[in-house]
């Protein structure tokens, strides 16, 4: 028999739990019902038998018109949501015609470098009935002005729009590094959105605090619970700085964790944040609205997770890791397709993925009770551990002086290496099994069909540059960014401004240089 | 004993840097000097530090696709400077059509993930240019 059983994160774990554990537990302190403070079960009295999840599956790739086209085919298969993947010069800022692009345009993701491509990207699909989530951080308030000025050519009013923008970027300094300007005004970008968003488009989840690319970059499920919700702490006190209205801004606050593979440690992890955001926000905020108290979050399986070898073992870990997120009650969820440690997933395995969530809903019977581990012994003692353990956290950061000086400092960076280190080192002495990796290797590893991304998606979208720059107006263009930087410079919120820009066939990059020459480029310290 | 020195690089505008790290460290305990540019260097870049910091390795780590891109160029700017007996090797997601390719430019190592640390450290261990001779 092994002689340490611990978690994923390498949290130690006891053979059996008992009423022992949970002697200290409060009913009503601690748990409440589903829909009660601090809302530990859920934040609906019915869970899932209002509403399910949103089954809502994070797709692009090459050009607009290809993701169009693998939109189209995910609602016709009783996909209830978009979200949009974006390549890595648009993350980035950047034009497919710029040197940094070479090789990168349409491959993570669909390219989009101005609204013309918006356009394409949405054809066919109402705006006013399908909501959309957008992961894009840095340039977030660009896009996301596309996405108005999409939804105004198709007669749909702003107020009737529903959807997500990530806009987090304190996650992207933290673990995914697609930043571009340096923290500080990378924040005030951030609460130009949730400033405009609160009075034009008032449905729009303005943020999406993600502890998801926290947790892929080698965090422990405490540190994606604790980093996370620093996180949104930081733009609750910013946007409070800024002169809002909590109560108007915090209900449009989302969040966004991974879904990985320690099934309870990932269940008690959903409920530990939710009990640690209610109290966040009720007491050190003096929010006194429910709604401002609700953490609602969307999940999305352990892409680090998968295997390049024995691809199809990835539908089990897939279907094991949703299963989780249910449990724990999310509000949305993206499941990772069999092929994603491989490329990005052929329309075959993205209906697979989207399949398994249906098999969950509809076959298991696990959405006719709400928080059904509620009571566990084990479950209410890892929830309790691992909001102590955040806690911690919260307490260190503060002491840094708030999560952008701890940033700044490279702290959460550094203990996010650490544990992925610690991770690796586990894998490779074999302490950790990954089922066919460093185990039950199979020596004829079945090789399966890629999505393969060639030259001629970058060429299209090229062409389509050229096009939009030689038929719009430019001095209008050349107007639009002038006043762009007039507002960065002075205090301005910069939403108007950009869709100003937008409408006029300003690109992405276009806008982007436009404010790199105001605030210049954020460049991290490289530490190993 | 000189030690074996390594650049390792993110090439690109991908910053996943996971691996890259992990690696870098790896290297480091294996007794390595390990140099970690940092994200988004050109190829221009990363041939410009092995020249600096005279390397015997240079480590990419690519996960965006962009690789049939990237390492022609660093291949050939390393044979304009006179460097190609430095060993370059790739970690990332690199599709099976791709491979053959990369090792046609003298791409040595190609590393895909679920490689243990170990296979990378003997592998560099042995296929090092030998620095025998040189100071």
């Amino acid at each position: 028999m092994k002689s340490a059983f611990a978690t994923v994160s390498g949290r130690p774990v006891a053979p059996l739990y008992t009423p022992a554990d949970v002697a200290a537990l409060d009913y009503r302190r601690d748990l409440g019902d589903p829909g009660e403070f601090p809302y530990t079960r859920g934040i609906h009295p019915s869970g899932y038998r209002g509403r399910i999840w949103t089954m809502r599956q994070f797709a692009g790739f090459g050009t607009p018109e290809d993701t169009n086209q693998r939109y189209r085919q995910l609602l016709a298969a009783g996909g209830t949501g978009l979200s949009v993947a974006f390549d890595l010069p648009t993350l980035m800022g950047r034009d497919p015609d710029h040197e940094l692009s070479l090789g990168e345009v349409g491959k993570c993701g669909v390219n989009v470098a101005s609204l013309a491509d918006m356009e394409v990207l949405f054809d066919g699909i109402d705006l006013g009935s399908v909501t959309t989530s957008m992961t894009i951080n840095s340039p977030a308030p660009m896009i996301l002005a596309m996405y108005l000025v999409v939804a105004e050519k198709q007669g749909v009013g702003w107020e009737r729009l529903s959807g997500t923008i990530q806009n987090d970027i304190l996650k992207e300094f933290i673990a995914q590094k697609e930043y571009i300007y340096p923290p500080r005004p990378s924040m005030r970008l951030v609460t130009d959105v949730f400033a405009f968003c609160a009075g034009r488009v008032p449905r729009w989840n303005t943020i999406s605090v993600s502890g998801y690319h926290i947790r892929e970059a080698g965090a422990t499920a405490a540190q994606e619970l604790a980093f996370t919700l620093r996180d949104g702490i930081e733009y609750v006190q910013y946007g409070i700085d800024a002169g809002l209205d909590v109560e108007v801004f915090a209900p449009r606050i989302s969040f966004f964790f991974n879904a990985h593979s320690d099934f309870f440690e990932e269940i008690a992890k959903y409920r530990a944040a939710r009990r640690m955001w209610a109290h966040v926000m009720r007491d050190r905020f003096n929010a006194r609205s429910p709604r401002s108290w609700q953490l609602r979050f969307h999940a999305q399986t352990a892409g680090v997770s998968l295997t390049a070898q024995q691809p199809y073992n990835n539908v089990v870990r897939t279907a094991l890791q949703a299963l989780a997120a249910v449990l724990g009650g999310a509000q949305s969820l993206h499941t990772n397709s069999l092929d994603e440690a491989l490329a990005l997933p052929t329309a075959e395995a993205a209906t697979l993925a989207l399949r398994t969530q249906q098999i969950l809903a509809h076959e298991t019977g696990v959405t006719g009770i709400v928080d059904p581990l509620g009571g566990s012994y084990f479950v209410e003692t890892l929830t309790r551990e691992l909001e102590e353990e955040a806690l911690e956290y919260f307490d260190t950061i503060d002491r840094m002086g708030g999560m952008v000086a701890a940033i700044e400092r490279g702290f959460p960076q550094q203990e996010i290496a650490e544990s992925a280190y610690r991770f690796q080192q586990a894998v490779e002495r074999g302490d950790r099994v990954i089922v066919g990796v460093n185990e039950f290797v199979d020596e004829d590893d079945d090789r399966i069909g890629t999505l393969y991304i060639d030259q001629t998606a970058a060429d299209t979208q090229l062409a389509r540059l050229e096009r939009v720059r030689a038929a719009r107006d430019g001095d209008a263009v050349r107007r639009a960014l002038a006043r762009l930087q007039e507002g960065a410079r002075g205090g301005a919120n910069t939403m108007p401004l950009f869709v100003d820009a937008v409408r006029v066939y300003a690109t992405i990059g276009e806008m982007c240089d436009a404010l790199r020459d105001v605030w210049g480029e954020y460049e991290e310290v490289p530490v190993i | 004993m000189t030690k074996i020195r390594v650049v390792i690089a993110k090439p690109g505008l991908d910053g996943h840097d996971r691996g890259a790290r992990v690696i870098a460290r790896a290297l480091r305990d294996a007794g390595m000097e390990v140099i970690y540019t940092g994200l988004r260097q050109t190829p221009e870049q990363i041939v410009a530090a092995a020249l600096q910091e005279d390397a015997d390795v240079i480590g990419l780590s690519i996960l965006s696709g962009a690789h049939m891109h990237i390492c022609p160029r660093i291949m050939e700017l390393l044979a304009e400077k006179g460097l190609r007996d430095v060993l370059v090797v790739v970690g990332g997601i690199i599709p099976d059509v791709d491979i053959p390719k990369l090792q046609d430019m003298g791409v040595r190592g190609i590393f895909l993930p679920g490689t243990p640390m170990q296979e990378i450290v003997d592998f560099i261990t042995k296929h090092a240019r030998s620095r025998v001779g040189s100071l």
